[in-house]
């Protein structure tokens, strides 16, 4: 198995559906000379010309609308959003756009675009470049929304999304662009709606997504050094969710912490907590512990970043609680 | 700005098509007026009245293959390009035998087998997706074009600009087609726009080619439109059409129209295009009361279709959400 960095996977996923199909084309600012701003589409104006690789001007709304109409005319285009901050610009096209031509022709029309961002703290960019807004798409009926935390995952799951008739939103994460991973040597499509479980537990399950899966990993090693158990599992996608992978893990351990790096309150955890406190009710034995970012925008001074997102600490402090320790 | 080719002329006969279809939109939209008041019908209601010369000379000059998206006031851009009266009037009532089936009413009216991508209730929602579509028509070198219909209003939204600037950028095969009828909503154009009575100014700023248009003369509508569209397919760029048009009602149905002074609702009525063509044809009574019996006939056979439609299911609204 090849080993290769996130971002190597999501430019092998855009590459590959490129040289396999015409109507897959891509657009955003400085994708095309410069490869993105974190370097992602680096390579791609070179082997597919300016046609398919198209710099934008700097219009959030016209690059969704201009994909949401491309896609509408059988197109697969794929769109990035250079920070997620910046999706706020374009939600009025995602949201009332995208999700809704499908329900509001009564099924005439599909819209197959994939709309790719990144985002993250880890770097002090601030309030307006760090942001995590996965939880505001998941609201929306007619929208998917997939936040994959490895190599294998965002390349298998970009190409599901491209090829999926419906809008995706593509949430990539800063921090996770230069980690190495195995990946198959062909590129596997990954259905949406499908968890991950990372790593097997008995005692405690912990849901995270993005770059809190990777922490939560690092918590769970040092849980196990304490004689806890920690199961780790994935969602991938948080819209369609796989509730009964989450729901049955739950079963087996009976305690849980959800952990992403949005802000807690109202976040996509909140989502989780009440599906399981629904559906595995009498399973659990300790109230269901939510790991996030503090009720705070992102400050640029590192100490207060740090302070405002959580860490491997955090989750492991949650895992403690769920036992008692 | 080069002509592409020379002026269709328009055969009376074809005119005379013109009038019926016009007319029809006409009946149709006060059938809607009068049913809406009398309860009958859900939602929200805008009519077109007075810019039927617009929908027409638009929609006949289009191709089969061409594609568009519409506003709230919809109608007669629906009807123009050919949805049938049935499925129209069924869908402002909510039946499954509507053209979106019930999912839509009347501002998201869509007909994808005749091109209706959609008619949107947010202004400028449409223009970023017919930017787009004319890409794709240019990349996958297609004959078509994706056109947009939207008022004055729309001129000071961002996703106006944003369309315009990447549509004349990137050259797609896209026509903006601006119904200056000198209303949004409630307020006055020379209190929105500082170009409000020259509205390809904002073409220019763009270096769009434009064409301005009197949008209560369905002949040059429709000269126009065929000339922007032949423009468009060509791959040449994209085109501004600037239409100058009168709304005759308000806002929607029920609009007491009390920020509208007398004078300017007549000022309106004495635009009326329907009257216009007609004078233009030298139509008799006769002629033009049986054109008018036929509208009539076609409408309130529409409206038995919708009002005998089958409801949805309730549970229905649960379908089409994804694909």
């Amino acid at each position: 198995m090849p080993e290769i960095t996130y971002r190597e996977a999501v430019r092998d996923a855009l590459a590959g559906a490129m040289r396999k199909d015409e109507d897959v084309f891509i657009m955003g600012e400085d994708i095309a000379e410069m490869g993105g701003s974190m370097g992602v589409t680096q390579g791609l104006l070179d082997e597919f010309g300016p046609e398919r690789v198209r710099n934008t001007p700097i219009s959030e709304m016209a690059i969704v609308g201009a994909g949401i109409g491309a896609a509408m005319a059988g197109m697969r285009p794929v769109v990035e959003i250079m920070y997620e901050d910046f999706l706020t610009l374009s939600l009025e096209q995602i949201v009332n756009q995208a999700a809704k031509h499908r329900y509001m022709s009564g099924g005439q029309i599909k819209v197959p675009l994939t709309i790719r961002t990144q985002g993250g703290a880890g770097w002090s960019p601030g309030a307006q470049h760090a942001q995590q807004l996965e939880a505001w798409l998941v609201h929306i009926p007619g929208l998917k929304v997939a936040y994959p935390s490895t190599a294998e995952d965002v390349r298998g799951l970009l190409w599901t999304s491209i090829y999926d008739d419906n809008p995706v939103i593509f949430f990539e994460h800063r921090l996770l662009y230069p980690v190495k991973g195995d990946v198959p040597d062909e590129l596997e499509p990954i259905p949406l709606g499908k968890a991950r479980t990372i790593r097997e537990g008995t005692d405690v399950t912990v849901i995270a997504i993005g770059p809190l899966v990777h922490r939560s990993i690092e918590a769970a090693e040092r849980a196990a050094e304490e004689g806890i158990s920690v199961e780790v599992i994935d969602p991938r996608t948080l819209q369609p969710l796989d509730e009964a992978a989450l729901v049955e893990s739950v079963k087996k351990t009976n305690r849980v912490v959800v952990a992403h790096e949005a802000v807690t309150r109202m976040g996509f955890g909140a989502e989780v907590a009440a599906v399981l406190q629904y559906q595995a009710f009498d399973y659990l034995d300790a109230p269901i512990e939510r790991v996030g970012a503090r009720f705070a925008p992102l400050a640029f001074a590192p100490v207060m970043e740090q302070f405002v997102v959580p860490d491997a600490d955090d989750v492991l402090a949650a895992i403690r609680r769920t036992v008692g320790k | 700005m080069a002509k592409v080719e020379k002026r269709r002329a328009l055969n009376e006969e074809t005119l005379r098509d013109f009038l019926r279809e016009m007319l029809l939109i006409r009946r149709f939209e006060e059938k809607v007026e009068e049913r809406f008041r009398a309860g009958e019908l859900p939602g929200f209601l805008h009519v077109a009245i007075g810019q039927e010369a617009v929908a027409v000379g638009v929609c006949q000059a289009m191709e089969d293959g061409d594609t568009f998206a519409s506003t709230h006031r919809a109608h007669g851009h629906t009807l123009a390009r050919g949805t049938s009266p049935n499925a129209l009037m069924a869908e402002l009532y909510g039946k499954i035998e509507g053209c979106s089936h019930g999912y839509g009413g009347s501002m998201h009216l869509y007909d994808v087998e005749r091109g209706n991508y959609g008619a949107n209730a947010v202004i400028g929602g449409g223009l970023p997706a017919v930017t787009g579509a004319g890409l794709a028509y240019k990349l996958r070198d297609e004959p078509r074009v994706a056109l947009a219909f939207f008022g004055d209003g729309t001129t000071n939204i961002g996703t106006f600009h944003e369309s315009l600037n990447l549509a004349q950028l990137w050259k797609t095969k896209t026509v903006f087609v601006c119904e200056n009828n000198h209303w949004a909503e409630s307020t006055p154009g020379w209190q929105h726009s500082p170009v409000w009575d020259d509205m390809s100014k904002r073409a220019l700023a763009f270096d769009m080619r434009s064409i301005k248009v009197d949008g209560q003369d369905v002949e040059a509508v429709y000269e126009a439109a065929h000339e922007a569209l032949e423009f468009a397919r060509s791959g040449e760029g994209p085109v501004f059409l600037d239409v100058e048009t009168y709304r005759m009602h308000g806002h929607y149905i029920g609009d007491p129209q009390v920020y509208r002074s007398k004078e300017d609702r007549q000022r309106a009525a004495d635009h009326d295009p329907i009257t216009r063509l007609r004078d233009r044809l030298g139509l008799a009574d006769e002629e033009f009361d049986s054109f008018d019996a036929q509208a009539h006939e076609i409408v309130d056979a529409a409206l038995e279709f919708a009002q005998n439609g089958t409801d949805p299911q309730p549970e229905d609204a649960l379908k089409n959400v994804y694909a």
